[in-house]
């Protein structure tokens, strides 16, 4: 297990702890051992936002094609469409036109995609791998090598993603659930390699991407067990450090279920074995030789048994990256922290023990879906616990509104409405009508896209400078923001409607063939609310520029700032900006928890968690607690 | 700054890293094969009568490999204790033990269990043929002991190309005992001892055939768990081995040499991985061979 | 870390309550581990001829091997990987994933056990 950990003291073991620069490293490391194939947490950090914000923009193109065909089904792309079908092959885009097999595989894409290599990469492992040690007060992570071979496992798995749109017959098409029979029988048969095609290069994909975060959430808890600072107990971890240690929590213990079914799956498609096949299944007229005896329910259950907690896992980071930038620039401390630890730790274990409210429609009895509706619409409570006392933080705040508060506070109303408009999808009886229909769609996005999106983006912002030493443009900062603050909500508000007017999301020509008498909602029917929103989602795109542009310019233009700019109060500040390998010059000490903004008695209104106690401030706790006493 | 606790305890958790690294990689091993297990419980419930068989993996060879991968628990702990006791040859020796239980495990069932199976027939009668086959599957006699029907016949194919040749109508079967002698209540329960396949050779009409294939995990859904698990615990065990024999080889055994505890730490981290193997092998024996 | 000689002799004096780290301690365990190896050994050959008795139906013949199994799953993990003795902190994790593992269990099972047709 720690095999990585000879080589590391070995490099180290000649000399003392260095001085500040990195520059002054006795043996500098080559550029692959220092960029490439590094075991410094931070380099990990980088190296999986980067890859992670790319692979987001990717599956937002992705998307972004597919809205073209639902907004103009069946018509020629202009342009772009012949680039297409060059690109991913004769049959993709023919004249410019979508087909409905690339339509399928780009949507099981796009989900894959957004949540497996950009959401959990760039909220969980960059975030969590450059911040974490960080606001510990650690030099790394515990397993530096297992680390980096995490980065590296996703990287291939990615990689084996990308892959999959260039074999004969296209990337997988099962959608991101990959629900069985469907999935085992498609990219099968003529014209179809056995083991290179989609489906089975997804499944092999997968498997690459659960080690690495299997890796990752063994090393992220360690971590935090053992590598806490001197004096930095629990109850002093910044709320972003629960919220990762609660979400490597989920991984480790979802994933590997998930893991087990797709293993299944694959000997399903290589083996010909029926873990998911039915008994008596007929393909394309003919009866399959197989055992049969199979249940495609099981592989739901396995799925969702992951595919939930995930929602958390995508959606936890984000929380506490907020909280962090909420409680900066309200400069007051985050209302009710126990009560938001506790709400989190509930929210992880709730978590697992929800996850058949994604099956209402698969035919389970009356006491199973009491139990799961019950604990469904009691997860909701830690849910509302968190966003009611973020709010509350809010309340009398003198509050900066700088690009990353704009993207943070944006965050709240956001994720509010996503978990809001999910709580008819908690009961049966109103998911038996909404369930696959673009209300889904739009609810769960509310709480991924402007929800943990504009949480990364904030984090992006926030913790920008402590990576390059400078500060991104607040003005291009700005001009990202507002645009795509509006698109979001022009693509996904309509949606509801949609869903309401019960649109199915699979649809491929984007329910042209939907008619209804007099089914328009604000003057425009289901279909034709497609056109708006695709627009938007277009809009949205090139909204994405300004970022990109600010982002690469700032790393070497941008404004220079020193080691705390926004005079926040957690460890990460302590250190210098960047911070050299071994993050801080000498061990640091937490005196007190992490939000100590405006204590009473101080000049400045910040006080850093490794301040030592003074006199002034003993007395401000004092009050504080008599305060509370009565 | 280096990395701290990575030989000696935290002293609020009283932990150093790896131990806690590896008692959560176990934790998520739990899950993995908890998600293994869970689906065998689902499809054997699921399975309908007759359709899951039983008595099919030879008990003894099975016995013995368990007997193996307990046997070489024992020994790894034993070489863990020998570090800790400072004996260094002692240390080679149970190690080398355990490497060597690893490598027969693995024998055991890839050149001779698995291969062995891929070689075994089984034939699936169609529903509406059963009776015609009454002296091979003896349903009578079975619904009479209130035992599950019958509706496979097992043996030793002797015409193989009968599989793809669509000329030839039949299959040759030459019969296991249980096949040649279903009324006999020696074939009502599995057999401790193998039995010799019988000298009966049966015909079976390829038309009255539902399916025909190979102990293969598409056999059956009991074959395709069996196979998945199986394989999945031999990919740990052959995991383990690795490990073990870097510890055992001068490249890893030399950190004796510079920090002892170090490589007593690093025997037991593994140590504790092999043994959740043997445990995972503890349920795998009686749910495939026995029940 | 790997060079200071004094290594050792520290984790001896942190680990004071801890089990193993005292050689003395190791080697009387010693005796122990090759007690519980014959046993788990001896359970091996009694799980064998379990299944040979009729306990009336296969139901029963299944919970009878399961509870053996449990039993030498718990000196494995009790003895072999110390988990008699652990740190809090282990049981914690472990409880968690128990909880898990057994919800994936139940509930599947409810689901099968409970279908609203069939």
């Amino acid at each position: 297990m720690d095999a990585s950990t000879d080589l590391a003291s070995h490099s180290h073991a000649g000399h003392e702890p260095h001085h500040h620069e990195g520059g002054h490293d006795h043996h500098e490391l080559s550029f692959w051992r220092k960029y490439i194939f590094s075991t410094d947490h931070k380099v990990i950090g980088i190296q999986y936002g980067i890859s992670g914000l790319i692979f987001l923009f990717f599956g937002f193109s992705l998307m972004m094609l597919m809205r073209w065909q639902l907004a103009f089904p069946g018509r020629s792309l202009p342009v772009l469409g012949n680039l297409i079908n060059h690109l991913f092959g004769a049959g993709s885009m023919p004249d410019g036109k979508m087909a409905p097999d690339f339509y399928n595989s780009l949507g099981a894409m796009h989900g894959t995609i957004m949540i497996f290599l950009g959401i959990v990469p760039v909220a969980f492992a960059a975030f969590g791998n450059f911040v974490v040690p960080l606001q510990i007060g650690a030099p790394d992570m515990t397993f530096p090598k297992i680390n980096m071979a995490s980065y590296q496992a996703f990287f291939v798995g990615g990689i084996i993603m990308l892959i999959s749109f260039f074999v004969p017959g296209g990337a997988a098409k099962g959608g991101w659930t990959s629900y069985t029979p469907l999935a085992i029988i498609s990219d099968k048969g003529p014209g179809h390699d056995v083991f290179w095609n989609g489906q089975t290069l997804w499944l092999v994909g997968f498997i690459l991407l659960i080690t690495s975060s299997l890796l990752g959430a063994v090393n992220f808890i360690t971590t935090i067990i053992q590598l806490r600072a001197k004096g930095l107990t629990w109850m002093r971890l910044p709320f972003f450090v629960w919220a990762q240690f609660i979400t490597a929590f989920l991984l480790l213990l979802a994933f590997p279920p998930l893991e087990a079914a797709i293993v299944m799956q694959l000997m399903d498609r290589l083996a010909a074995t029926s873990f998911f096949m039915p008994t008596g299944l007929v393909v394309n007229g003919a009866p399959l030789s197989l055992s049969g005896g199979g249940s495609p329910i099981l592989w739901q259950h396995l799925f969702w048994f992951l595919g939930h907690p995930e929602v958390y896992v995508l959606i936890l980071p984000g929380m506490g990256i907020v909280a962090e930038i909420l409680a900066n620039n309200t400069r007051k401390p985050l209302w009710g922290y126990k009560s938001l630890v506790f709400a989190g730790l509930v929210l992880g274990f709730l978590s697992f023990i929800v996850w058949a409210h994604h099956m209402w429609l698969t035919g389970m009895g009356q006491v199973v879906s009491a139990f799961f509706q019950t604990t469904t619409v009691i997860i909701s409570i830690p849910s509302v616990i968190i966003l009611s006392a973020f709010f509350i933080s809010l309340w009398g705040g003198s509050i900066r509104f700088n690009t990353p508060m704009l993207f943070a506070t944006a965050f709240l109303p956001m994720f509010g409405i996503g978990g809001l408009t999910g709580i008819p999808l908690a009961f049966n009886s109103a998911d038996l009508y909404l369930h696959d229909t673009y209300y889904v769609i739009a609810h769960f996005h509310y709480i991924v896209a402007p929800g943990t999106i504009f949480a990364v983006f904030a984090g992006v912002y926030y913790w920008f400078p402590k990576a390059t030493g400078r500060r991104m443009s607040e003005f291009w900062g700005k001009v990202h923001f507002w645009p795509s603050l509006i698109c979001m909500n022009v693509i996904f508000l309509p949606m509801f409607l949609q869903g309401m007017l019960s649109m199915h999301r699979r649809w491929y020509d984007g329910g042209q063939g939907w008619n209804l008498a007099n089914d328009k909602v604000w003057g425009l029917s289901g279909f034709e609310w497609n056109k708006p929103i695709s627009i938007a989602a277009w809009t949205m795109g090139l909204a994405q520029i300004p970022f990109i542009i600010n982002f690469f310019w700032s790393i070497k233009r941008g404004e220079k700032v020193d080691d705390n700019p926004w005079e926040a109060t957690t460890l990460e500040w302590a250190a210098p900006s960047p911070p050299p390998h071994g993050n801080f010059d000498k061990p640091v000490v937490a005196y007190r928890g992490p939000y100590e903004y405006s204590l009473p008695g101080r000049e400045s209104d910040f006080t850093m968690q490794c301040e030592p106690i003074s006199e002034s401030d003993r007395r401000a706790y004092e009050a504080a607690a008599m305060h509370a006493g009565h | 700054m280096e990395i701290p606790y990575e030989t000696t305890a935290r002293p609020d958790t009283g932990l150093w890293n790896a131990k806690i690294g590896i008692w959560l990689f176990l934790a998520s091993e739990v899950m993995l094969f908890g998600g293994l297990f869970s689906s065998y419980i689902f499809l054997r419930l699921d399975a309908l009568p007759g359709h899951w068989p039983h008595g099919l993996l030879n008990v003894p060879v099975g016995t013995m490999n368990t007997a193996i991968l307990i046997a070489s628990s024992v020994t790894v702990v034993l070489a863990w204790a020998a570090l800790k006791m400072r004996q260094f040859t002692r240390y080679k020796i149970y190690m080398g033990i355990t490497i060597l239980c690893g490598v027969i495990f693995l024998f055991v069932k890839l050149y001779f269990e698995w291969p062995d199976k891929f070689k075994h027939f089984g034939a699936f009668i169609r529903e509406d043929r059963l009776e015609k086959y009454e002296a091979y599957l003896g349903n009578h006699h079975a619904a009479e002991k209130g035992l599950d029907p019958r509706i496979e016949i097992t043996g030793h194919l002797e015409n193989p190309e009968a599989l793809t040749d669509p000329n030839i109508k039949e299959y040759e079967v030459q019969l296991d005992q249980v096949s040649a002698a279903p009324d006999d209540p020696a074939s009502d329960r599995p057999h401790f001892w193998q039995v010799p396949r019988s000298e009966k050779v049966a015909h079976i009409e390829k038309e009255d055939v539902e399916r025909a294939t190979y102990f293969l995990p598409t056999h059956s859904t009991f074959f395709a768990t069996y196979f998945t698990i199986t394989g999945l615990h031999g990919a740990h065990v052959l995991g383990g081995v690795i490990v073990f024999t870097y510890f055992w080889l001068p490249i890893g055994a030399n950190l004796y040499k510079r920090n002892p505890e170090h490589l007593a730490n690093r025997v037991e981290v593994a140590g504790l991985f092999w043994h959740f193997v043997d445990l995972v092998w503890i349920f795998v024996f009686p749910l495939f061979y026995l029940l | 870390m790997d060079e200071t000689p004094t290594a050792a002799g520290e984790i001896v004096a942190r680990n004071e309550h801890a089990p193993h780290d005292n050689h003395h301690d190791v080697s009387q365990h010693v005796k122990k581990y090759l007690l519980v190896g014959g046993v788990l050994l001896a359970f091996t050959g009694l799980t064998v001829f379990l299944s040979y008795v009729d306990f009336g139906n296969r139901k029963t013949n299944i919970a009878v091997g399961m509870l053996v199994a449990a039993i030498k799953a718990g000196m494995v993990a009790g003895i072999f990987m110390h988990l008699s003795a652990e740190r809090k902190l282990i049981y914690r994790i472990l409880i968690f994933t128990a909880m898990f593992v057994f919800a994936l269990f139940w509930l599947t099972y409810l689901h099968w056990y409970n279908p609203i047709s069939r």
